[in-house]
């Protein structure tokens, strides 16, 4: 029995970081039901990357949003409210992402939707809070990247911002979302009330790096330096970092430069024996290791710093990865199908009781579901 | 005491002991913690969770690592030798007291130990048991060491920032092991829902493998429907390998700019660059990428950040400056959000760092308790729970 199965969540989410928290949920047990304006739908429907659209919608639509059914309501039309706030009262979770005012306005708020249900759980994301001067910004993940600090962080120190070239801050708020939610589940069994769960882009980005700036707030302010090459971690110290080999790459993680010096016969890197010198001599370091590992091919350095313990890896792209023995073992793709039309994805990266959670339900077409739950109701 | 059972944290009374280190692990502990669980870490005798030796740049706060105390804030340490038969025994006792117990050791080593899931699950039926692995628990990778960077390089991800130009740029923070906790914690939570309503306990295995895999989902989906090609990041101004132009950070005369997606025609008007008018077709956005960031660079070199965005903020581009932490620290649209708390230890030592960025019922979570001294909190606990 998956964990959450009987639960139902709406989703009123569109895009990233609200759906895919849906789909965490969906492949965890729980049956969510994405709430969509007709004709068209969700605009994530129609945001593709590398123009890859599939069966009219965007392939990235379908990665997120597998697993799910949809209703189409037009929240303007009052019969289309009225149903939907018929389904408020069964379900056990809403989440939606509108800019702030946008539900009040709709009259579906967490304070009146908690009238109609008190053992709902309201999720809300917005960009950057409710308040402040940058509430009505929109909550883009590269912008919010960009205002946070995060930019300084990847890259080498004569590159400018360099971004991280992935919604980092939409998933990473999608997961704080299901986080909140799941934690006011458990309360409501305690307590018989649901909750009210918000999170923003800006706090979920921010967390992301309390490592960092905790560091920052202890060091006098002083701002990240990146290595001047190399770099992988703006605070760590040699040898931290990839580096080029004769065929290819190899990381190197943190470790005794001593040992790694001797294993790998660089006897430059010797006269660095005070570990102080590997943060404040990090670039010297970092290249005369590069100098030296650029002479042999990745397997050679592989095979002696790995039966020595030392943390090091290869550096794969996806074809090489998809062929090796560990993606194999792993299990970690599936085929969702939506009528004749075949959808090759990943599944949930979480096990529960030793099963893993595969979910061949593809992604639903706008309104797919309108009948069967309203037959639903009815019957309720 | 909490008055109002609704205002109690959403963890109130869930016991959470903690035997991992580093930072997957124990970053899901902090989250469990401030959501309200009480969490104890296990730590082994004189070195404790290894992080507290793990110093970032050249900081130390009251002798140990910044990391340390960011990660272990809002817990409690309990120190016991599980080689030892005493050891054992007391963090057995534990285990049947515990809502939540997790581990990240490596594979076969809780089981070793005699604290696996089944060795657990005798000692305690309603238990959620948490494990995290480096790359699963079987397979040719299962004893490598489970640290970030090695999964980064491991997983594809070096191939997705910065550009074309350049070989693998990882990303500059511990997102394997971030996303990895946070899956955790997702995974126990879900159970302790289940638990609440039918009564039963359960296990949650991820793995950093897995989880830095889910979090290249839509580029992994892609590359299944591409035809299996290469990841190819833009020549400059690089954001998203798989996004087409405008996505990127540009330069600007005194300054940045970030450019998300927008109509490439649009924006040529709007900025005043006719050059970019010819590209029409929405297609050609992605196909000609290189082309267009490059027509843009060059053209937003002209101007000031502040200029730029005083011309795209009121059409609704979507755009930002690009800061960094003391601009950022000094804005209102930061101060609002109240991030940072200031938390204090056993020996009266305070800290600053930030909160848990989750609200509920409109409140900020905040927890002023630092992170505890090795061992701080042993006798008590031990006297408490009678160990």
């Amino acid at each position: 029995m998956r964990p959450l199965e009987g639960l139902t969540v709406l989703e009123f989410a569109q895009y990233m970081a609200g759906p895919s928290a849906g789909l965490r949920l969906a492949d965890l047990g729980a049956h969510v039901i994405k709430i969509e304006r007709p004709p068209s739908g969700e605009g994530g429907r129609q945001i593709a990357i590398k123009n890859l659209i599939v069966d009219g919608d965007s392939l990235v639509f379908h990665t997120i949003n597998r697993n799910k059914q949809s209703f189409a309501a037009d929240l303007k039309k009052l019969e289309d409210l009225a149903v939907v706030k018929q389904l408020i009262v069964r379900a056990d979770v809403l989440t939606h992402n509108f800019r702030p005012g946008v539900m009040e306005k709709i009259g579906l708020d967490w304070e009146s939707v908690r009238q109609l249900n008190p053992r709902l759980v309201y999720g809300e994301v917005t960009g950057y809070g409710q308040e402040g001067p940058w509430k009505d910004k929109p909550g883009q993940d590269l912008l919010l990247q960009s205002l946070s600090g995060l930019t300084w962080l990847s890259g080498n120190a004569d590159q400018g911002p360099v971004p991280m070239g992935l919604a980092v801050v939409d998933i990473l708020c999608g997961s704080h979302l299901v986080q909140g939610i799941l934690a006011a589940l458990i309360r409501r069994a305690r307590t018989q009330k649901g909750g009210f769960v918000q999170v923003s882009l800006l706090e979920s980005i921010l967390d992301f790096q309390f490592e960092v700036i905790t560091t920052h707030l202890a060091d006098g302010g002083r701002l990240p330096q990146r290595g001047k090459r190399f770099n992988a971690h703006a605070y760590l110290a040699a040898p931290y970092g990839i580096y080029p080999t004769e065929n290819g790459y190899l990381a190197l993680a943190m470790g005794d430069l001593m040992k790694i010096a001797r294993l790998i016969g660089c006897a430059e890197i010797e006269e660095y024996n005070d570990p102080r010198k590997w943060f404040t001599c990090r670039d010297e370091i970092q290249q005369v290791l590069a100098d030296h590992t650029r002479t042999r091919p990745t397997e050679h350095w592989l095979a002696l710093l790995q039966a020595a313990g030392v943390w090091c890896s290869d550096v794969f792209d996806y074809a090489r990865l998809l062929a090796h023995e560990a993606w194999k073992v792993l299990r970690m793709d599936q085929m969702v199908r939506r009528d004749g039309v075949e959808i090759h994805t990943t599944r949930c990266p979480i096990r529960i009781d030793g099963e893993i959670l595969f979910s061949p339900k593809a992604a639903p077409r706008v309104g797919e579901d309108n009948k069967s739950i309203q037959e639903a109701l009815r019957n309720a | 005491m909490i008055q109002n059972p609704e205002e109690s944290a959403p963890l109130d009374g869930i016991l959470v002991i903690d035997l991992s280190q580093f930072l997957s692990g124990p970053c899901a502990g902090l989250r469990l913690a401030d959501l309200g669980a009480r969490v104890i870490k296990i730590e082994k005798p004189v070195t404790g969770d290894l992080c507290r030796q793990l110093y970032v740049s050249d900081v130390i706060l009251d002798g140990e690592s910044t990391v340390f105390h960011a990660i272990n804030r809002d817990k409690e340490s309990f120190v016991a030798d599980l080689k030892t038969p005493e050891g054992l025994e007391q963090v057995k006792k534990l285990v049947c007291r515990a809502d939540v117990v997790m581990h990240n050791f490596r594979p076969g080593v809780a089981e070793r130990l005699g604290l696996g899931y089944e060795s657990v699950w005798h000692l305690n039926p309603l238990v959620v048991y948490g494990q995290i692995s480096g790359y699963g628990q079987e397979g040719p990778w299962r004893d490598l060491p489970g640290q970030d960077l090695l999964l980064q390089s491991l997983s594809g991800l070096t191939w997705l920032s910065g550009n074309a130009d350049q070989g693998p740029v990882p990303m500059g923070l511990a997102i394997a092991d971030i996303l990895c906790g946070m899956h955790l914690a997702q995974g126990i939570l879900a159970c302790l829902v289940r638990r609440s309503i039918h009564g039963r306990g359960g296990c949650v295995d991820v793995s950093m493998l897995e989880s830095v895999l889910d979090f290249q989902f839509e580029a992994i989906t892609t590359f299944f429907h591409d035809g299996g090609q290469p990841t190819q990041r833009t020549a400059s101004n690089n954001a998203h390998a798989y996004l087409g132009a405008p996505y990127g950070i540009y330069r600007t005369r005194d300054g940045y700019l970030a450019l998300a997606m927008g109509r490439v025609p649009q924006l040529g008007e709007l900025l005043g660059c006719e050059p970019l008018r010819q590209f029409q077709d929405p297609a050609t956005w992605f196909t000609e990428r290189d082309r267009i960031k490059a027509i843009l660079a060059h053209h937003l070199e002209t101007r000031a950040t502040a200029q730029w965005l005083a011309v795209l903020e009121p059409a609704d581009i979507w755009c930002a400056d690009v800061l960094d932490w003391s601009q950022l620290f000094g804005h209102e649209g930061f101060k609002v959000l109240d991030m940072l708390q200031t938390v204090r230890r056993g020996n009266g030592t305070t800290y600053r760092t930030t909160r848990c960025p989750i609200r509920i019922d409109g409140k900020r979570l905040y927890a002023d308790k630092g992170s505890p001294d090795l061992g701080e909190n042993t006798d008590r606990i031990a006297t408490e729970m009678h160990l």
